[in-house]
């Protein structure tokens, strides 16, 4: 078997002294956290080590000894060897190293006297009793702050086992409070490791970290005020809510809302994906409101945002007109194709009727429509998504009508449509059984037959008219529709783009781990194997996969083949669906 | 480790180097041909004077510069993605395998495979295109099922008859 000992860079050069760490149970493996130097008592480190057993849950316990040769110190050898008498342990592992070589020597003393060494083998045989031992060096503060990724929770029950490195990382990143002491503490005890040093700390970080506690119990409180204002009996009254549902606005202000509720949680994040999340959401918050101020001093830099105004009105005028000449050409002879005279005309002065209208409106609104957007325009410091979701919702707003020439275009070609099958199968004797789903023979009287036929080939002739006026404004409300989906897109895009993960994976590279790398160091005779433990970073691949942040995204909601049955059967569609529950 | 010739199954020659660390740790490195000189020479000089025969006729020296660009940047991912200089196998007993690709650019990517997770590693047979190409694979085991097997790692790009050497040596 063979004996691993993971040892710290930051112990290389450390004085004579005792090994403190931590034996991981299972795997044969020894993780040395730090040294303890001369003198102690050994009372004071079984009473420093116990307590810190109470703090971190980790089981520390002394290890062994490690001798550094220095002048004048030669009589350590000895001493160090009775050691292991007064910290009883099943192994006592003795390393030192030796002025001129760069490997350490390893030796190991089994409880029952057994000394194991790593001697090169003089007959070359692998024999079972020479037990190996490798000497594994990691970097204590980026494996301390690194995180393994498939991530898998500490307190979490499950029924994987966990391996032997996550096991090493684990117990390094538990035992932070073993390193707070540094050598310019007056307690009993010297230690090193990697932060023996001096602590590092940074007074920003300290200010922030005070200073977020009231805040966010502040912007706590100011959610909870909003919350109880939605909460108010009118805003549930059946027309407000169907409104709200539908101006995306609306739906991206509540999210928003989800999203400081998590953020702003005066709880401290207590795992990994938990800290990840909120440091996400807030960071991309900062990055929408960054753009949504860019925005804004782009609109109100030369006025443009009153020239914008300027040419809403004539532009929907446009629209209008571009509506009514097409409407005209509907009603003469389109593509050649020969209309029903009557129908035509009345389908076409119905919907000129209501550009009429509209036009009408736009005009009554247009004095407003400067000072409205303005305001409206300021409303871009909340960010850049709530500008984009405004902007949708004018969209929306301006292409009403076309919204509703395609419901009556489309309600009118359904409504012929399940007519004409239905007397279609009069036609051929035969009925709908609404009971058993399925088409059956029926006989009909005479008169039946003769006035199902008549309106069948009334419905017939005067389908291609009918056809026409709902394919054209089908065309239209798509090309809306898609308008409207691409923006939902970047405002779902915002939302939801992980920017502090992916600054984490590039400039602290360390903290996202994938895996290991081992690296083999010089080898010289009488010296147990070494290797250099450094951490692999998460490719960006998977830090993109595993950090989405859950997002209301816009999604199909039906096929392809769905949506062009729906077509031709002329039910309504909405393609864009918004979902209702977060998903990832 | 007697120096015997290696071909991959394009036909290029590779060589195969071995260095034993200790007695569990052993190190194999299979090393690729260069990049050679002659064919970057023709490549750029092909792109290139059918780049000038298009200006010839268009008049366009926007031709010439994205034909300058193309060759820049599809030599550079050439080298930083595609052409494998070495590839490492490092294998330490009771503590697992380790896989490495070294790019021409320098680039080096790792996978570290621990002991608990290897379940066997095998020479496994393939049908490509004409012909049937052995190559080293390791068995993964399945997290949840330690008896099935989750997921198949083939070692190194392709190799013929240096993967028998390999697992002779082991």
């Amino acid at each position: 078997m063979v004996l691993k000992i993971f040892f710290p860079q930051c112990c290389n050069t450390a004085d004579s002294g005792l090994l403190v760490g931590h034996w991981i149970p299972g795997h044969n493996s020894a993780v040395v956290l730090a040294v303890i130097h001369y003198p102690f008592i050994p009372g004071q480190v079984k009473k420093y080590l116990s307590e810190l057993q109470s703090q971190t849950q980790v089981d520390l316990t002394v290890l062994g000894s490690w001798s550094m040769p220095k002048e004048g110190k030669e009589g350590m050898d000895s001493f160090l060897k009775d050691l292991s008498t007064i910290f009883p342990q099943k192994c006592w592992l003795q390393l030192s190293r030796e002025i001129g070589k760069r490997g350490f020597i390893c030796q190991v003393v089994q409880n029952n006297g057994k000394l194991l060494q790593d001697r090169e083998q003089k007959n070359g045989d692998e024999s079972s009793e020479g037990d190996k031992i490798i000497l594994i060096h990691y970097d204590q503060r980026k494996v301390m702050l690194s995180q393994l990724h498939p991530v898998q929770d500490v307190s979490q029950k499950s029924d994987i086992e966990p391996s032997e490195l996550r096991l090493v990382f684990q117990t390094v990143a538990q035992s932070q409070p073993l390193f707070f002491l540094d050598k310019y503490d007056d307690g009993p005890l010297k230690l090193t490791h990697w932060q023996s040093e001096g602590r590092e700390a940074s007074i920003i970080a300290e200010l922030l970290k005070q200073a977020s506690v009231p805040v966010c119990i502040f912007l706590t409180w100011l959610l909870s005020l909003w919350h109880w204002f939605c909460s108010f009996r009118i805003l549930h009254l059946h027309p407000v809510l169907f409104i709200s549902s539908k101006l995306s606005t609306c739906v991206q202000s509540g999210y928003r809302a989800v999203h400081f509720k998590t953020v702003f949680s005066p709880k401290k994040a207590a795992t990994h994906m938990e800290f990840m999340r909120k440091a996400n959401i807030f960071v991309s918050f900062l990055l929408d409101i960054a753009l949504g101020l860019l925005l804004i001093s782009w609109l109100y830099r030369e006025n443009r945002i009153s020239k914008l105004a300027d040419t809403l009105v004539p532009v929907a005028d446009r629209v209008a007109k571009e509506l009514q000449e097409l409407l005209e050409w509907l009603m003469g002879a389109p593509a050649g194709l020969k209309m029903n005279r009557a129908l035509d005309q009345v389908l076409g002065r119905f919907f000129l009727y209501h550009i009429h209208l509209w036009s009408s409106y736009i005009h009554l609104m247009s004095p407003f429509i400067e000072r409205i957007l303005w305001y409206v325009g300021l409303s871009a410091c909340l960010g850049l998504t709530f500008a984009l979701s405004v902007l949708s919702d004018i969209v929306a707003l301006l292409t009403f009508h076309i919204y509703c020439f395609y419901v009556y275009g489309a309600r009118l070609y359904c409504l012929k449509i399940y007519g004409l099958s239905s007397l279609w199968r009069l036609f051929r004797g035969k009925k709908w059984n609404v009971l058993r789903q399925r088409v059956d023979s029926c006989s009909y009287d005479l008169d039946q037959l003769f006035i199902g036929t008549l309106l069948f080939t009334i419905l017939l002739f005067l389908l291609p008219t009918t056809a026409l006026y709902y394919l054209v404004f089908t065309l239209l409300r798509l090309v809306v529709v898609l308008f409207q989906g691409v923006i939902h897109l970047s405002v779902d895009f915002i939302n939801s783009f992980h920017l502090f993960a992916i600054g984490l994976r590039i400039c602290r590279p360390y903290r996202l781990a994938e895996g290991v790398k081992f690296k083999v160091l010089c080898q010289e005779p009488g010296t147990p194997l070494h290797l250099m433990m450094e951490i692999n970073p998460l490719k960006c691949s998977s830090v993109l996969q595993c950090y989405r942040t859950p997002t209301y995204s816009c999604y199909p909601k039906d096929s392809w083949a769905a949506l062009c049955k729906k077509l031709f059967v002329g039910e309504l569609i909405y393609p864009w669906k918004q979902k209702t529950d977060k998903t990832d | 480790m007697a120096e015997e010739e290696f071909t991959d199954i394009n036909g290029n020659s590779i060589s195969l180097d071995c260095q034993t660390h200790s007695a569990f740790c052993r190190e194999f490195t299979v090393t690729s041909p260069k990049l050679s000189l002659r064919k970057v020479m023709v490549y750029t000089c092909f792109v290139w004077l059918f780049a000038y025969a298009v200006f010839f006729f268009t008049e366009n020296t926007a031709v010439l510069s994205s034909a300058i660009i193309l060759t820049l940047v599809g030599m550079m991912i050439h080298i930083h993605f595609v052409k494998v200089d070495h590839e490492t196998l490092l294998i330490i007993g009771s503590l697992g395998v380790q896989l490495s690709s070294s790019y021409a650019s320098g680039r080096e990517s790792t996978i570290f495979i621990e002991m608990s997770k290897l379940k066997d590693i095998v020479i496994n047979e393939a049908v490509y295109m004409h012909s049937i190409i052995y190559y080293l694979c390791i068995l993964i085991k399945d997290p949840a099922d330690p008896e099935t097997v989750a997921s198949v790692v083939p070692l190194f790009n392709v190799r013929s008859s240096c993967c028998c050497s390999i697992a002779k040596a082991k």
